[in-house]
């Protein structure tokens, strides 16, 4: 007798997914999934597709969903929750929807606190249009619009959203992680499920950034891209917690009691 | 409860699979490959025979990203 | 009739919209419409909505369609820089089939303009404004009465039709205030939306999209908006005939200019010159029927089957309604034009002076001021050609494109 620990998640749909082989965006929308699952709130969660490679998102959830245009989809997500405040809504985007054409939508969802939560796919490129710089793109990295790699004095400097959403007072749980090993996987589950549950109890806006590959575009396999992720992208990108809610209360419990001993 | 040749811990839909070897890189027991045969869209499934050696770690399956995998457990 | 209270026209179409149910709204600050989106702090929280003060323009819109394919009536306002910033929105809108109201009140331009009342935005908002093809009711209503009553009939059309609808005011209306007789708005209420995205609770998931990649699909989904376009053609055209059953000449103005001829005309009616107007309430769908009824038969009939002898077109723009008045009469009457621009407004003497000249000495026609055009009339085998050719530009036709189905 043997029982199945793992498999498809209700929330995700059973058509194939049109990414190309080794993309890890079909890692981070199980992962997505899952959360939705075990928090139960599949009949009341509404999705928010990108433009970009995962434009057809709206395909792969098995959920509510709506297509936004380039960008815009913090905006589209502030519309459906205000309007339905007791649904969970989520946002699915990648690096050039979300930090460079979608930059003031994104810091001011953040900024309003709006209840709703983001996935920020960060692959350090433009995947759908053929590899041209992203604003996520490293330095030195080699784009189709970085031939030679990417110079600062030519394109500038790689902007980390993560970080400067984590000085905004709306931001209840923002979190960067990867999807390069079985480790991180479950670091970024977990995460994902942080920002879920951040949304579900009301604290405010929660993003988790994902470091993802993108092998066609990079010009690698994906075990190499994975291998490069690791060894380029995590430095330039450090993991871990920019805001969490729940260690800001602890803190500040922490120093009421100290301030109760001194009295 | 001994095991049985006919246990499978880890089944592929070899159809959902685009080859990409991202579980044979996350196997820690290496018994992950690629299978000789093409699926209908071309590409070299993913596949174990010595589902003996199988821990059900889902390694495999968390770094897949076309949901090919399933993991079962003896119990 | 119910109590009459003075309100500003931007006030009103605020309050109008709360009436109607809409319980969303997103906007962004710009004169000449900032007391909607003030208004709609004030009110909104209260009347069980929510109202966002969007990062920009372009978030404010599509906060409205998040809001919109949830299933709520949802509103959003700017003015002409403002409604640019839109089109994109709009565009996903149409595209998406959600139903949505934008109320433009409009400032002059290009550019950054100036702040005063405009008419400039015509045909953004009549010809689709936004990439694609697609069509967006356009009311253009004249009094803050008016404001009222079409941004009822705005959210109804909208959620009837699965489409977005403007109103497309002016800096005038929305600053001026005007007794309101809100009782007079007919409200209905929103019909089922089982397509919203409410939670895939006991059905398939519901998709808000205007993506299909593969060209016959994408087509298909055009041929039904059409289909759609032509129903709203069909149904939904709004219009104010003044004095049509034996006007010899016939002004044809829609939002602010439209109360100086109107005033030109009953001044004339008053001398017992037979002056008369045509008033397109919805710009889109243009009212043609109304212009198709008088000029029926060529140039030269007139005055046996119908007497209009002319037409005069005043707009706070460049003859941008004209070219709409010049589909319809196909060349059969000559059409005189009056437009300022910049937030100039026309002069009401103007008005009634030209309007004086068409009907008692057209040869004189022809002011110092503003912008003055004449499109003559065609001759009468060319008309014919006009014709046909009128009823294909406004597409009345049936999807063959035989253009069977001109009013």
């Amino acid at each position: 007798m043997s029982t199945r620990i793992f498999g498809r998640p209700e929330s995700l749909a059973t058509i194939n997914f049109h990414y190309c082989p080794g993309c890890t965006h079909g890692i981070i929308h199980r992962l997505v999934a899952e959360a939705i699952d075990e928090f139960g709130v599949r009949e009341k969660t509404v999705g928010i597709a990108p433009v970009g490679c995962a434009v057809l998102a709206y395909n792969y959830f098995n959920l509510d969903m709506q297509e936004a245009s380039h960008g815009r989809a913090p905006a589209v997500a502030t519309g459906i929750k205000r309007v339905m405040p007791d649904s969970v809504v989520f946002a699915y985007q990648g690096d050039g929807d979300l930090a460079s054409i979608g930059t003031a939508e994104i810091v001011h969802a953040a900024g309003r606190g709006e209840k709703i939560t983001v996935i920020f796919v960060n692959n350090a490129i433009y995947g759908m249009t053929g590899g041209q710089m992203a604003p996520t793109t490293l330095i030195g990295q080699e784009t189709t619009t970085t031939p030679g790699g990417r110079d600062p004095a030519k394109s500038g400097f790689p902007i980390p959203i993560s970080e400067m959403l984590g000085k905004l007072p709306g931001a209840a749980y923002i979190s960067r992680v990867s999807v390069s090993s079985p480790t991180h996987v479950a670091r970024a589950k977990a995460a994902i499920k942080k920002a879920f549950q951040t949304q579900i109890e009301g604290r405010g806006f929660s993003m988790v950034e994902v470091l993802s590959t993108c092998p066609t575009n990079w010009g690698m396999t994906p075990r190499q891209a994975i291998e490069w992720l690791e060894k380029n992208m995590i430095p330039a990108f450090p993991l871990g917690e920019l805001r969490n809610w729940e260690k800001e209360q602890g803190q500040e419990k922490a120093q009421g009691s100290q301030v109760e001993v001194k009295h | 409860m001994g095991t049985s040749t006919a246990v499978r811990r880890v089944v592929f839909d070899e159809e959902r699979c685009k080859g990409c070897e991202l579980c044979i890189n996350a196997c820690p027991k290496g018994i992950i490959h690629l299978a000789k045969h093409t699926n209908s869209r071309g590409f070299h499934p993913a596949t174990v025979e010595d589902q003996e050696k199988c821990t059900s770690c889902t390694f495999c399956a968390r770094m897949c990203p076309d949901t090919v995998i399933e993991v079962y457990r003896d119990k | 009739m119910g109590e009459l209270i003075l309100m500003k026209g931007n006030e009103a179409v605020a309050e109008a919209a709360i009436m109607a149910g809409c319980r969303f709204f997103a906007g962004y600050p710009i004169t000449p419409q900032n007391e909607i989106p003030e208004y709609m702090a004030k009110r909104m929280f209260a009347a069980g909505g929510t109202f966002v003060q969007a990062e920009s323009e372009i978030a404010a819109i599509n906060m409205v369609y998040g809001a919109a394919g949830a299933g709520a009536r949802a509103m959003t306002s700017s003015s002409s820089p403002g409604i640019s910033l839109k089109q994109e929105g709009i565009s996903y809108l149409a595209g998406s089939e959600l139903p949505a109201v934008i109320c433009n009140m409009q400032r002059a331009g290009p550019g950054l303009g100036g702040i005063q009342s405009a008419q400039g935005d015509y045909f953004q908002a009549t010809k689709g404004g936004g990439h694609g093809d697609y069509r967006m009711v356009t009311f253009g209503p004249s009094t803050v009465q008016e404001l009222v009553e079409v941004c009822v009939d705005a959210f109804d059309i909208a959620d009837r039709y699965r489409n977005p609808v403007m109103i497309l005011g002016d800096a005038v209306l929305g600053q001026m205030m005007e007794p309101v007789d809100l009782d007079q708005a007919k409200v209905k209420p929103a019909p089922a939306k089982p397509w919203a995205t409410t939670g895939a609770k006991g059905r398939k998931p519901n998709i808000i999209n205007s993506l299909y990649l593969q060209p016959e699909v994408c087509e298909k989904m055009d041929y039904h908006l059409q289909e759609k376009y032509r129903e709203i053609e069909k149904n939904e055209v709004r219009v104010e005939e003044v004095y049509l059953d034996d006007a010899e000449v016939v002004g044809v103005a829609y939002g602010t200019p439209a109360r100086l001829v109107r005033a030109a005309v009953e001044k004339l009616r008053d001398a017992g010159l037979k002056a008369g107007m045509i008033r397109p309430i919805t710009l889109w769908p243009f009212p043609s029927a109304s212009f198709e009824k008088v000029v029926a038969g060529t140039a030269a009939e007139a005055g046996t089957g119908n007497r209009v002898k002319s037409f005069f077109v005043v707009e706070m723009s460049s003859g941008q309604l004209l070219e709409d008045v010049r589909l319809a009469v196909a060349g059969r009457r000559p059409i005189y034009f009056h437009g300022r621009m910049g937030g100039m407004l026309p002069e009401p003497e103007v008005v009634l002076a030209e309007m004086r000249r068409l009907l008692t000495d057209p040869a004189a026609v022809g002011g110092e001021y503003g912008l003055n055009y004449v499109v003559p009339a065609l001759k009468p085998e060319a008309v014919a050609v006009a014709v046909a050719g009128a009823v294909h530009a406004r597409g009345a036709g049936d999807m063959g494109g035989t253009g069977g189905g001109a009013r």
